[in-house]
């Protein structure tokens, strides 16, 4: 394998490398934008719709109840928890090959989480209402019930999203003040000098910016464990066949981080393409990314049969008759693609040639990612087509073209913002690159030369 | 409530389970049907439409799922051996079985769904944000979502079908979620009556809109905590106990006699609907 990065760039040129993210993407960036733009623009038309109509248009019934915004909240909850693997856990780790492309996994944590906030909303059906789930004073001491799982999904995610964008923002302030130093005058340098907070590169600077980095990042890693039990106990405490499972939180934390890796394999390449990241995104460290994902894939697949194994040897006989129907029912089709492009695909993974080969991956990627979003619905959709009570059964719900519109422009929503991010702020962490850089220059001279891995 | 009584009375606030120690003082409504009785003939739902101001949705929304009928006939087939499927229909009212224990109470996430003192389950429409969490985790699927605006839509309540809207019920806009109230509407009047005459409810006194219409007679409705009340007198003969989760015709061995049942008991919801197994022919 070869280096994760090359030890001779020198520092001026990392800073004009990254500065130049900000000023001239290729022109696909622009592409990607516009779609994302007319994305959003079917998914508005939808909701316009919708709300004015009143749910029924989204082809949700008296058994189907929920259907694919949920499914998609949870895929996108999922997403967003890489990031924080990637910035937080692997920093505590001292696993420096993640310092090029924890920026923008953090940033995808982020704005995964405010694309998940608008499923919330587009599910309610009151939502002008919403402001009832939080806990406010007024005049009738009304509360919200604590004992629901929906509100702690509230506090989890209002949690998870304020911390994890300070933490995204603390960890750009020396990134920031590089940028103020070196753009040209104009609106963004203004947003650059306010948003540096007056950064110099003091050595008081630095130790306080060390320990504030440290105490988020050991903050925010059980938030992050935590609110992915939180959503998957919307779930396992409630009584549905299907739902009503003791290992649903580990293994939706599995299935968050397996989506949210294939995630970053996905953005990894289209930003090495669009920003020109070559020298920084580099194959070595994608193949460290592949192999991580690979582990947590088996992971998650480990839980998935133990799911089943525990459903099949219990004694629910309601939760037995659910696996079967969701095995063999109307629903076998996606169940099966489910297996397929969550546990076997990733099988491809292990081979090295492939670890490297980046168009491959690139499908591959987005397939592990149909394959986490096929597994949400799966939970969704079957466990109400097959209840407790036979009323349930033999309900058919096919989720109407308002839903998949909306479904559809979230993605659109959530590039808008990564890319705007990605061309207003800097994708790859300069301060931290150089880090590693000089580090390893360091470890090069005090080590004699060896062949292979470093 | 104040954030003592948040705090010191949250038991009384969320009844987990019905307990012994503290049972219903004055009221609590309870219900029992007669499977043996019913005909099928759906008198009790078509009531059920009149009294509570339910949207007459049409065939198309009706076959979509998006109907609100509180109270739904279902048919169960039991064709062993006959020729004919229909020689062996057998009839199920289904309504909110006003859980002593209900599932979706403890689920919503802003307290819409809450229960009485008179062990009613009750659904506060103006609070009600749809999140539709306590349909997903009502094991009877006894819950009903307005996935429309009826009031505002054309033919639900055609002219002058709307002069007969029940002023005593709100008429429920797009986005809440309704159920059975077992005519909360009717024990708030009765109950009024009796305490201005310095008594409690009689038995008969009130009625459901569904036991009402029934041309059979198989659904009885009172008070359970009155000894007199005909539907407590049933309760005791099935031998059916509001806080067990196992009633004595499942458990007992000479209990043949015994029809009383709940449905889904095993979750432990205990609800307030009792009901009475129908006699088959081999039984006889």
């Amino acid at each position: 394998m070869g280096k994760d990065i090359r030890e001779d760039i020198a520092w001026a040129q990392i800073n004009k490398d990254v500065l130049k993210s900000l000023e001239s993407p290729r022109k696909l960036y622009w592409v990607i934008l516009f779609i994302a733009l007319a994305m959003i623009g079917v998914a508005v038309g939808c909701e316009i719709y919708q709300y004015t109509g009143g749910m029924g248009v989204s082809n949700k019934n008296n058994s189907h109840v929920w259907g694919l915004y949920i499914a998609t909240f949870i895929f996108w909850i999922g997403m967003s928890h890489s990031g924080t693997l990637l910035s937080a856990i692997l920093h505590l780790m001292h696993a420096d090959w993640r310092k090029p492309i924890y920026r923008f996994a953090e940033a995808m944590t982020t704005f995964s989480l405010m694309t998940a906030g608008l499923f919330v909303l587009v599910h309610l059906g009151r939502l002008w209402q919403v402001y009832y789930v939080m806990p406010y004073p007024n005049e009738r001491w009304v509360w919200p019930n604590f004992q629901s799982p929906l509100v702690w999904d509230m506090f989890a995610i209002a949690t998870y999203l304020s911390s994890s964008v300070l933490f995204l923002y603390v960890g750009m302030i020396p990134d920031l003040a590089i940028c103020r130093d070196n753009i040209h005058a104009g609106w963004r340098k203004k947003l650059y000098t306010v948003m540096s907070l007056g950064w110099e590169g003091t050595d008081r600077q630095w130790r306080n910016f060390r320990i504030t980095y440290l105490t988020i990042a050991c903050f925010l890693i059980p938030l992050a464990v935590s609110v992915h039990s939180i959503v998957a106990s919307d779930f396992a405490m409630s009584n549905m066949p299907g739902w009503h499972v003791t290992s649903f939180p580990p293994y939706f934390v599995a299935g968050a981080l397996y989506s949210g890796c294939a995630a970053i394999i996905t953005l990894f390449i289209i930003l090495r393409y669009v920003f020109r990241f070559e020298e920084y995104m580099t194959l070595p460290i994608m193949k460290k990314l592949v192999r991580l994902t690979f582990a947590i894939a088996m992971v998650w697949t480990y839980l998935n049969l133990i799911e089943f194994a525990s459903v099949w040897y219990g004694h629910d006989q309601t939760a037995k008759d659910q696996l079967i129907f969701k095995a063999t029912g109307p629903y076998a089709p996606f169940f099966w693609a489910m297996i397929f492009f969550g546990s076997i695909l990733p099988l491809m993974l292990a081979f090295k040639r492939i670890q490297t080969h980046l168009p491959i991956l690139l499908v591959v990627s987005i397939l592990l990612n149909v394959g986490m979003w096929l597994e949400r619905w799966m939970i969704i959709a079957p466990s109400f087509a097959h209840g407790h009570y036979p009323w349930t059964w033999d309900h058919d719900q096919w989720p109407s073209l308002v839903q998949w519109g909306i479904v559809f422009g979230s993605f659109g929503w959530f590039t808008l913002l990564f890319m705007v991010f990605c061309k207003v702020f800097p994708s790859v962490s300069m301060y931290e690159v150089k880090e590693m850089v000089y580090h390893r220059s360091l470890a090069l001279k005090h080590k004699p030369a060896v062949k292979g891995d470093y | 409530m104040s954030i003592t009584n948040l705090l010191e009375n949250w038991s009384d606030f969320r009844q987990q389970h019905p307990s012994e120690d503290r049972p219903h003082r004055e009221y609590k409504w309870a219900m029992s049907i007669d499977l043996d009785a019913c005909t099928g003939c759906n008198a009790c739902s078509v009531a059920c439409y009149a009294e509570n101001n339910l949207p007459v949705v049409g065939k198309e929304k009706f076959a979509h799922g998006h109907s609100h009928h509180w109270i739904r006939i279902e048919r169960y087939w039991d064709n062993d051996g006959r020729e004919f499927a229909d020689q062996g229909a057998q009839f199920l009212p289904m309504l909110c079985q006003q859980c002593e224990s209900a599932p979706c109470e403890t689920v919503c996430p802003v307290g819409a769904t809450n229960h009485t003192a008179d062990g009613l389950n009750s659904q506060v429409y103006n609070r009600c944000v749809g999140s539709r969490y306590c349909n997903a985790n009502c094991p009877y699927k006894a819950r009903y979502f307005n996935w429309y605006d009826y009031p505002t839509t054309d033919n639900v309540w055609p002219e002058p079908m709307n002069q007969q809207l029940n002023p005593d019920v709100t008429v429920r806009g797009k986005g809440v979620m309704e159920k059975c109230t077992f005519c909360v509407q009717r024990l708030t009047v009765a109950k009024s009556n009796a305490r201005s005459e310095g008594r409690s409810v009689l038995d008969g006194e009130v009625q459901t809109a569904c036991q009402q219409v029934c041309p059979t007679g198989a659904i009885s409705f009172g008070n359970l905590v009155d000894p007199s009340a005909k539907v407590g007198k049933q309760w005791k003969q099935q031998q059916v106990d509001l806080n067990k989760d196992k009633q004595a015709k499942d458990v007992t061995e000479s209990a043949a006699k015994l029809r009383g049942y709940r449905i889904l008991e095993e979750l432990r919801t205990y609800p307030s609907v009792m009901y009475l197994e129908q006699l088959r022919e081999s039984a006889i």
